[in-house]
């Protein structure tokens, strides 16, 4: 690699960011082609991909070293210092060069090899069939059917080049609405409901102005309200803050008239832009990296940011979406500006609250893929996969994810799926591992025959299926057909597993999720063993009708199961192996002394007591 | 004195509204001597809706054509609105409602007339914590004795009869530090931890006054504890108040310890929040969780305002503190902030949580509770007189015990498996603190119970709580023993607002409720296949 002038750096220190005793770990710096290895006294790995690098920061010379400040854009800030400060130069411009790439083909996708053959790729890849998701739906049908208007990109660059359209709307009139409305996004169908037979649709801003309307539009939104025989009004959702959307009309756009277009109930929803959403996010990671933070400047840095009013304000929306088709049976048109940012997570969401199948493991990457991928939002530019404008950078799908985990703190047993898949897929919406997130619409990630050169994520999470999945999630239970979140403002919280995914000291010790994971797991096993040697039984009584029961057959029934058998003999003291019950999440070792410190007042009071640090409960392993 | 001059009307037709999400109750309205009843009337079912006047916090009234609303505010937190036919007959319950709730004798209180089903007088107030911790100590260290000085509660009446101080200090000398410590609360152990044979203490502050005054025996009580521990050890003194505050106490006789005059011991500050305070927090705090429309700003803007999380950490920390002077350092700590009475508690029982695994058991807790409060001299009646919505001006109210339970929950949380209990014991102390039938919580020392012979005329809390009926609210489903110390994360992003008290009956309880229900349902589970996976191991054995 060219940019590598410095593989190894040894006695590099790696110090604690909210230690405020500065404490710090040595250990070896690595830089590979795809990653920044750091590996302590411990022999505790640190990986960092180049691509997860949000900046890197040279700070002024200190007498220790050179301090070298790398933040990602999964939340982890790493704080180096380089002995020499030519060797920190040296892997600072590296870092620089690789983790802003600027072509597609240099992306880690194109040169991760998991392995797998030409056809297990592309397995892969067709594991998630949006043909078959929208069969689920219930389209087409008497109202709605696919259109063959976008087959080749022509109406829409941005577009999947399958759509579902209402089946009275022609062709003539979906290229007319497409040309007044902003990139061509016209109006097509996001979701179904079967039961209430009323459609989610989406589109973008109409290209309205003070006064130009589209007679061609206005037909194809009479059409969709017809689609719905229950109901004969729709909502249109403007999911701006009105003023932002009166902005748009000086500049030829704008928003519906509700004169123009008969049966239809306007709505603006007020969902910030990305760029507020942006300097939102920015805001609420400076707080949150104080060292020292009071509780008061947390709340107060809490609420200066306005990230959980930004959430809420999303969440408010899909629940008006939800509201509208369940109390109401209408249909709902979506739009933002160009209805692939507030437009996708509202649709998403909303579809979300509606659908039980999207909270499984399976329904959501279905969600992902439908709402997110195919309809164009742009995940390339918004998670600066490249090196491009810094203004189209935007935590949109952040967002979205963080909604999601609300409902699952709500609801905690409505989703198959656990926080720890949330966090995966956010892990790699940036990592450019997979090429499932590549690029900014299908029609580019053909261009780049993603199929071909790269891997989808989906797979990889379901071989891993155990880790994600929700030990309590009820899948029977009937309350949970439609969510109803309350979004009174108590019921939004700063979500630390995200936030603060890798600074462990701030994380509870023991997970409540691991433990009744494995609980879940043993009873599975147990049963499987009872049943296993009740049909032993009987089979062995049928053999020798009263004869003797060898230890074989206690032995033979399951002879590599050891844990079952710890696990029978501690029955009586605890309910699981002590040093079991005592792992903590992401399995730390007992290496990894996670000590936090309270206050430095013993090393105040008396000089020659040495600076404290408090001990977090070891944990053994 | 009759109850039955206080009350003005017997009965009424009324209907009460639970809460937000429960549907409304209508009956006749009965107001007895200690409770508020609602009797839904021969046809439907005897569910009779019972309210103990004790824990009604504040009261308003309203009238309107001829009938009124009644708005009862609990000390549990919870609104209840009752709509009443008759104006009459409104403000009548009203006044009744107001007078009987606000009684102040103790031995006309509820207590002494409860007699329920099941419990026998007398059970469970077997605890005798003192005599009973010190067996424990005595099996660890001999440096302790326990001194039955305070036997008449004449040198310090906030003290219980029994208390362990070291053996070398003999009970003469235990009088004269009392008279050295203000309300008479002289050093004494509570905890003795095992592992590095340090000890934590708590008393109250010197009488040091503007005269520098000094006692000898009290030195020699503190440079005791130290050679107890061990040849060359070193004390830590957790003042509870800024360095300032407690200079300034000099000036109505207290003070803290000089440091000339007690060698080996060093000073610690750590101000923590009392008394007008402490209790304004939590009005703020409550009043907060009242309003469902707020904007996320003017929440987030009131959870900082009301400084409760605020409190929440510096308490944990200075626990934290202390607990690793021992653990760590190797070091004794005394703790003491004014009286002794509260915040001193508050660091102390912490400590020995994040401590102590015997302490995270039910059991154990409960003796905790016991020891480190009740028998401690937290006046409870003055403490919990009234919550956080009463309109009277707090004198002596302060929600230091409910500050403790609610660190106590932020532990759970942060090691959901180490503690035995779970949300619903702390949830249950904290109503039984402020009103309560059961007589554990009366009075605000063991001298003032015993002229009351609570122990003998009411029901222990704790053999209420015991119950088998009622130990699958109060336990944790998860709970597993660990050995360890529990150090906690005190930063802000770690602790949380503790919704399951203060959102209680704001916020639907179902979704973790039936979540949990699901929890238990999986560990009983394994218990079963456990139990009979092992009887199928052991049962074909005897055929070999």
């Amino acid at each position: 690699m060219e940019h590598i002038r410095t593989t190894k750096v040894e006695q590099v220190k790696l110090l604690d960011r909210f230690s405020t005793s500065n404490k710090s770990l040595t250990g070896t710096l690595y830089l590979t082609a795809t990653h920044l290895l750091f590996i302590d006294s411990h022999q505790k790995e640190t990986w960092i991909l180049h691509h997860h690098i949000a900046s890197v920061e040279k700070l002024a010379l200190t007498t220790s070293g050179c301090p070298l400040v790398i933040q990602c854009k999964n939340f982890r800030i790493v704080h180096f210092i380089v002995p020499r400060e030519r060797d920190c130069h040296d892997i600072y411009n590296s870092l620089l060069q690789l983790s802003k790439q600027a072509k597609y083909e240099d992306l880690y996708a194109f040169s991760y090899n998991p392995k797998q053959n030409d056809s297990e790729r592309l397995q892969g890849w067709q594991l998630i069939d949006l043909a078959e998701e929208y069969k689920r739906m219930g389209v087409p049908n008497p109202h709605w059917q696919l259109s063959d208007a976008n087959r080749e990109y022509k109406i829409c660059e941005t577009y999947p080049r399958e759509l579902y359209v209402p089946r009275i709307a022609s062709k003539p009139i979906i290229v007319g609405s497409s040309k007044f409305r902003s990139k061509g996004r016209f109006p097509v169908l996001s979701y179904y409901h079967q039961e209430k037979e009323a459609a989610i649709c989406r589109c973008s801003q109409p290209l309205s102005g003070f006064s130009a309307r589209c007679l061609e539009d206005e037909h194809l939104l009479q059409a969709i309200s017809k689609a719905n025989p229950v109901n004969r009004y729709m909502y249109v959702v403007d999911t701006r803050p009105k003023l932002n959307a009166m902005a748009n009309r000086a500049a030829g756009k704008g928003y519906e008239n509700e004169d123009n277009y008969s049966n239809i109930r306007f709505q603006f929803v007020g969902i910030e832009n990305i760029h507020v959403m942006r300097s939102s996010l920015q805001k609420l990671l400076e707080v949150n990296g104080t060292k020292g933070l009071s509780v008061n400047d947390f709340y107060s840095g809490l609420e200066n940011s306005g990230w959980l009013r930004h959430i809420k304000a999303v969440m408010d929306a899909a629940i008006f979406l939800a509201k509208a088709i369940m109390v109401e049976n209408a249909s709902v048109l979506v739009h933002c500006s160009d209805g692939w940012d507030r437009t996708s997570q509202v649709c998403s969401l909303g579809s979300l609250l509606l659908d039980s199948y999207y909270r499984t493991i399976k329904g959501f990457m279905v969600l992902i893929e439908k709402d997110w991928i195919s309809f164009g939002h742009k995940f390339s530019e918004r998670c600066g996969h490249l090196d491009g404008d810094p203004k189209e950078v935007s935590p949109v799908f952040t967002q979205f994810l963080e909604c999601v985990w609300h409902l699952t703190e709500q609801f905690p047993q409505a989703f198959e799926f656990n926080e720890a898949f949330l966090l995966q897929i956010h892990e790699h919406i940036h990592s450019c591992q997979f090429g499932n997130f590549l690029g900014n619409c299908q029609k580019e990630r053909e261009e780049l025959k993603l199929k071909e050169k790269t891997y989808s994520l989906w797979p990889f999470l379901l071989d891993d299926l155990k880790k994600y999945l929700n030990p309590l999630y009820s899948s029977k239970s009937q309350r949970f057909t439609v969510l109803e979140p309350n979004t009174v403002s108590f019921n939004f919280k700063f979500w630390r597993n995200m936030y603060h995914q890798f600074d462990r000291t701030l994380h509870p010790r023991q997970s409540v999720f691991n433990i009744i994971m494995n609980m879940n797991e043993q009873n599975k096993q147990l049963e499987k063993d009872i049943q296993d040697l009740e049909s032993k039984i009987k089979q062995c009584k049928n053999k020798q009708s009263d004869g003797v029961l060898t230890k074989e057959l206690l032995h033979s029934v399951h002879p590599e199961s050891s844990a079952l058998k710890t696990s029978l003999c501690l029955k009586e003291q605890t309910l699981l192996p002590v040093n079991d019950a005592l792992r903590t999440i992401e399995g730390s070792n007992p290496a990894d002394n996670r000590y936090c410190d309270y206050t430095e007042e013993f090393s105040k009071a008396e000089p020659g007591v040495v600076s404290l640090e408090y001990g977090v409960a070891r944990m053994t392993c | 004195m009759e109850f039955s001059e206080l009350i003005r009307t017997g009965r009424a037709q009324a209907e009460l509204l639970p809460g937000p999400e429960e549907a409304p109750l209508r009956g006749t309205l009965c107001v007895t001597g200690h409770h508020l009843l609602l009797s839904p009337g021969p046809p439907s079912t005897p569910d009779l809706w019972l309210l103990l006047l004790r824990s009604v916090d504040s009261i308003e009234k309203r009238v309107a054509g001829d009938s009124g609303t009644i708005t009862l505010r609990c000390k549990d937190l919870r609104v209840l609105q009752l709509d009443i036919e008759g104006v009459e007959a409104t403000l009548d319950i009203a006044r009744s409602i107001e007078a009987l709730s606000s009684l102040e004798s103790v031995i006309t209180s509820f207590p002494f007339f409860y007699r329920p089903k099941g419990l026998r007088l007398g059970d469970a107030w077997h605890f005798h914590p003192p005599e009973r911790y010190y067996k424990r100590v005595a099996r660890e260290t001999n440096a302790w004795r326990l001194s039955e000085v305070n036997q008449d509660f004449s040198l310090c009446p906030s003290y219980p009869r029994a208390v362990i101080v070291p053996r070398a200090v003999d009970d003469d000398a235990l009088a004269q530090c009392a008279r050295f410590r203000q309300g008479g609360r002289f050093p004494v152990l509570c905890y003795h931890h095992a592992p590095s044979g340090t000890v934590l203490l708590r008393s109250s502050q010197p009488l040091i006054g503007p005269q520098k005054r000094r006692c000898a025996e009290d030195e020699d009580l503190l440079r005791a504890v130290l050679t107890g521990a061990r040849p060359g050890a070193q004390g830590f003194i957790v003042d509870t108040r800024s360095a300032q505050a407690a200079k300034q106490a000099r000036m109505t006789g207290g003070g803290t310890e000089a440091k000339a005059a007690y060698p080996g011991w060093k000073r610690l500050h750590r101000p923590l929040e009392r008394g007008r305070a402490l209790q304004e927090s939590f009005v703020r705090l409550v009043e907060a969780c009242g309003d469902t429309e707020q904007s996320m700003d003017r929440w987030l803007s009131r959870l900082e305002g009301c400084r409760w999380l605020a409190h929440v950490k510096e308490a944990l920390s200075t626990a934290c503190l202390a607990a690793q002077g021992m653990e760590r350092e190797g070091a004794c700590i005394l703790v003491h902030g004014a009286e002794g009475t509260d915040s001193t508690l508050l660091v102390t029982s912490l400590a020995q949580l994040i401590l102590d695994p015997l302490s995270r058991t039910i059991t154990g807790f409960q003796e905790l509770v016991e020891r480190e409060w009740i028998q401690a001299g937290h006046p409870f009646q003055l403490r919990c007189a009234h919550s956080a919505f009463s309109h009277a001006r707090p004198k002596h109210e302060a929600p230091t015990f409910l500050l403790f339970l609610d660190c106590v929950w932020q532990l759970g949380r942060q090691f959901p498996l180490s503690l035995e209990f779970g949300e619903g014991l702390l949830l249950a102390l904290f109503e039984h603190a402020y009103a309560s039938p059961f007589g554990t919580f009366l009075c605000n020392s063991e001298k003032e119970r015993c002229l009351c012979e609570v122990r003998t005329r009411t029901h222990s809390l704790w053999s209420g709580l015991n119950q088998p009926k009622e130990q699958r609210k109060l336990r944790n489903p998860l709970y597993v023993p660990n050995p360890l110390a529990i150090w906690p994360s005190v930063e802000p992003q770690s602790l949380r607002l503790w919704q399951g008290l203060f959102l209680r009956w704001t916020r639907p309880p179902e979704p973790s409720e039936v979540a949990w229900e699901k929890v238990w349902q999986i560990v009983t589970e394994r218990e079963k296949t456990g139990d009979s996976a092992h009887s199928f191991c052991l049962s074909p054995q005897p055929k070999q």
